[in-house]
């Protein structure tokens, strides 16, 4: 008897499982050695924004490689290419140009922030290409470019939408506030979140007792919070970046600023070097947010997101939870690699037209832009911090930290009125 | 809007401000003043200093301020070193005017890039038990958290006025920008003397750094914002002159919280440099230059 003679049902099964992972590498081996599909973008690598901007080019880093993994796009590799912009709008032009005319992407996605998406539009409407926007306010609201879209989910009025949850709540407590203090700083989006917390102090018929802005190098913000201590608001809305975020906290807690409702449009309170340093001090401030652990936000995939994500940070000296930019980075060329797909089209038209018609299921959950690129409906979260004890990162990988009030549908809890209650 | 009370507080609050305008000031007052080196890079020594702090009290937990005091010898060696080589390779040669200004430039980004690179480019604050907290002197509500490096920046520029006036080596940095070559008559060498000054300067960088720390989030780029400010309060004071460097840091600090207080933010930085404007209009040298 030969000893190779007879299959026994091992040798079979063997058998099948080679030939399979041989025609499955033969398949990816196909994918890898196509002509990649380029997706070209500048990204705050240096300078201001870049605690944003590496971690959102982390996110698309990991989309990158999840898509190769499966293939590809269009059985072709995707490939990342991308220039540190230095959180310098001046050289988004350059980088650009550079993109699309010497390294030939196929596609471009923006860098991180409004100031940095600001300069890029001009350039991909001369160019008729498709944009997909990270983190933007209100980019194209002079524009009305239609192959615009942007992953912020702000709404089809960005201003006005990017707020609403915030006087939403304060118009329905009780006893009902009467009066507000606005202050921000001398940048591109709290302008424009104060222009729009303006138009809904009308709307909600709050009386305004304080509204001046600041200069974002400001060092100490106790004469500020002092100031509006003096108007004696119930409410103080701020909109802040990440620096002064922390000072006019800090400053509204050591001048004993309790209004009823504080908080508003906070940049970097949902960082967690900011949470875990700031720790109980966070306690009652109602903020804007994108993502939270709660219950009513575990949409398909986020998870998963956030394992891969957390996996890899330290090595890339990015916020370690992620929890507020890089899913949104994440989904934004999901949605671009799902047009690719579904088109079977590089062609920029054809992708635009689908994305704008098609709602996408993201691991932020259900996406659909309407006219002006914006989501068709705000889903800007508000949130309350609450029972934030001592300064340990672990709190916040859980639910109750970060309770989400607004909108009712992702509401995973109930607000703590007034302010100073949930600092007890 | 006007009471007293806010008035108190605003100038009690400036006052505390200057303070720590002064302590990262003092640095730029010694090199620029004293020894007319464009050290441009000395806010990123000021980060820098932040960082180390920031880094020993999220490893050991130790106190940011004392960390910054603790290290400033290491400071002190990195600036002499860095002074030996800007020396070696501009001064020496004459060519410290724009190329000097070119390596400052270049080690302001060396330094920027590298706390990148090691930290990462997210917000780093410290903990410390005085962070957060106020006490009531009088109606006056004082931060701690701007007491502590108030305190701290009066005691470098007390100490450093002291050195400066009261020991050899402080009379010879003097000597070394007025007339180098009586200095070198008197046997004192003066590229070790400006090395020893450069060394203080960049060590006072370090210990305001921590200071900053204390008071708001850094990141790299942090420096960026001290730029104009710290050679403005060095300019107003008068060039050299540590008295009136503190001098200038409080008026500039009591007018940013005045305006802050009583006419809006927006206007803070725009008062203060038009208040630098006016007064080198009346005296070009400074309050106290000569």
């Amino acid at each position: 008897m030969r000893p190779w003679g007879r299959w026994s049902p091992l040798r079979a099964v063997a058998a099948v499982l080679g030939t399979a992972f041989a025609l499955s590498s033969v398949g990816s081996a196909t994918a890898q050695s196509a002509k990649p599909i380029k997706i070209g973008l500048g990204m705050a690598l240096t300078g201001g924004l870049s605690a944003n901007g590496k971690p959102a080019l982390l996110a698309m880093q990991i989309w990158r490689d999840d898509i190769n993994k499966r293939g590809g796009l269009l059985d072709r590799p995707v490939e990342l290419i991308y220039y540190d912009d230095q959180t310098n709008p001046a050289t988004v032009p350059g980088i650009y140009t550079k993109l699309l005319d010497v390294d030939q992407v196929n596609f471009v996605v923006s860098g991180y922030g409004t100031n940095l998406i600001a300069p890029l539009l001009p350039i991909v409407m001369e160019r008729k290409l498709t944009l997909m926007g990270v983190l933007g306010l209100a980019n194209n609201e002079k524009y009305k470019y239609p192959n615009y879209f942007q992953i912020q989910p702000s709404g089809p009025d960005p201003e006005a939408n990017w707020a609403m949850g915030f006087f939403e709540i304060a118009g329905k407590l009780n006893p009902r506030p009467q009066t507000i203090a606005l202050v921000g700083a001398d940048a591109e989006y709290p302008r424009h979140a104060i222009d729009g917390a303006r138009e809904l102090v009308k709307t909600f018929g709050f009386k305004t007792v304080y509204d001046k802005s600041y200069p974002p190098s400001t060092v100490d913000y106790t004469p500020i919070a002092r100031a509006i201590k003096a108007a004696n608001p119930d409410i103080v809305f701020v909109a802040s970046y990440p620096p002064d975020s922390v000072g006019m906290v800090r400053a509204a807690r050591e001048v004993g600023l309790q209004p009823k409702l504080f908080g508003g449009g906070m940049v970097g309170l949902q960082y967690t070097s900011v949470m875990t340093s700031m720790g109980p001090m966070l306690n009652g401030i109602v903020n804007y947010d994108f993502w939270a652990p709660e219950r009513t936000m575990m949409f398909p995939g986020i998870e998963e997101f956030f394992k891969e994500y957390q996996a890899r940070a330290e090595k890339a000296g990015v916020d370690p939870l992620g929890y507020y930019l890089p899913p949104y980075a994440y989904a934004a060329v999901q949605i671009l690699g799902r047009a690719i797909e579904a088109t079977k089209s590089l062609d920029q038209q054809t992708v635009a037209d689908y994305i704008r018609k098609t709602e996408f299921r993201t691991i932020v959950g259900k996406v659909k832009f309407g006219p002006n690129g914006e989501w068709a409906k705000s889903r800007v979260l508000m949130i309350q911090y609450q029972n934030i004890e001592g300064r340990l990162v672990e709190q916040f990988k859980g639910p109750g930290r970060k309770v989400v009030l607004y909108p009712e549908e992702f509401k995973s809890g109930n607000l703590i009125y007034p302010y100073s209650a949930a600092q007890r | 809007m006007f009471s007293w009370d806010l008035l108190a507080n605003a100038v009690v609050a400036g006052v505390l401000l200057g303070g720590f305008y002064a302590a990262v000031s003092l640095g730029v007052s010694l090199t620029f003043g004293l020894l007319d080196v464009v050290n441009i890079a000395h806010p990123a020594f000021v980060i820098l200093g932040s960082y180390a702090a920031y880094a020993m009290n999220s490893s050991f937990g130790l106190d940011p301020i004392l960390t910054g005091m603790l290290l400033t010898p290491l400071f002190y060696v990195l600036g002499a070193a860095v002074y030996q080589v800007y020396y070696a390779s501009f001064e020496r040669r004459g060519e410290e005017s724009l190329r000097g200004l070119v390596f400052f430039f270049g080690l302001l980004f060396i330094i920027e890039v590298s706390l990148s690179l090691t930290y990462g480019v997210d917000y780093r604050l410290v903990e410390a038990p005085y962070i957060g907290k106020s006490i009531e002197l009088g109606g006056v509500g004082v931060a701690v958290r701007l007491l502590v490096p108030f305190a701290v920046g009066l005691a470098m520029t007390l100490a450093l006025h002291l050195f400066l006036s009261r020991t050899f080596y402080g009379r010879a940095i003097k000597a070394v920008s007025q007339d180098r070559l009586a200095l070198r008559l008197m046997g004192a060498n003066p590229v070790r003397i400006k090395t020893i000054a450069f060394g203080i300067g960049i060590a006072a960088a370090s210990l305001s750094g921590a200071l900053l720390v204390t008071i708001a989030p850094v990141v790299p780029s942090t420096d960026r914002d001290y730029i104009g400010r710290v050679f403005a309060i060095a300019v107003l004071g008068g060039l050299g002159s540590i008295g009136g460097t503190l001098v200038a840091a409080i008026i500039l600090g009591v007018a940013e919280s005045l305006m802050a207080t009583f006419f809006g933010p927006s206007w803070s930085l725009a008062v203060s440099f038009g208040i630098l404007l006016l007064a080198l209009a009346v005296r070009p040298t400074g309050l106290f230059g000569r």
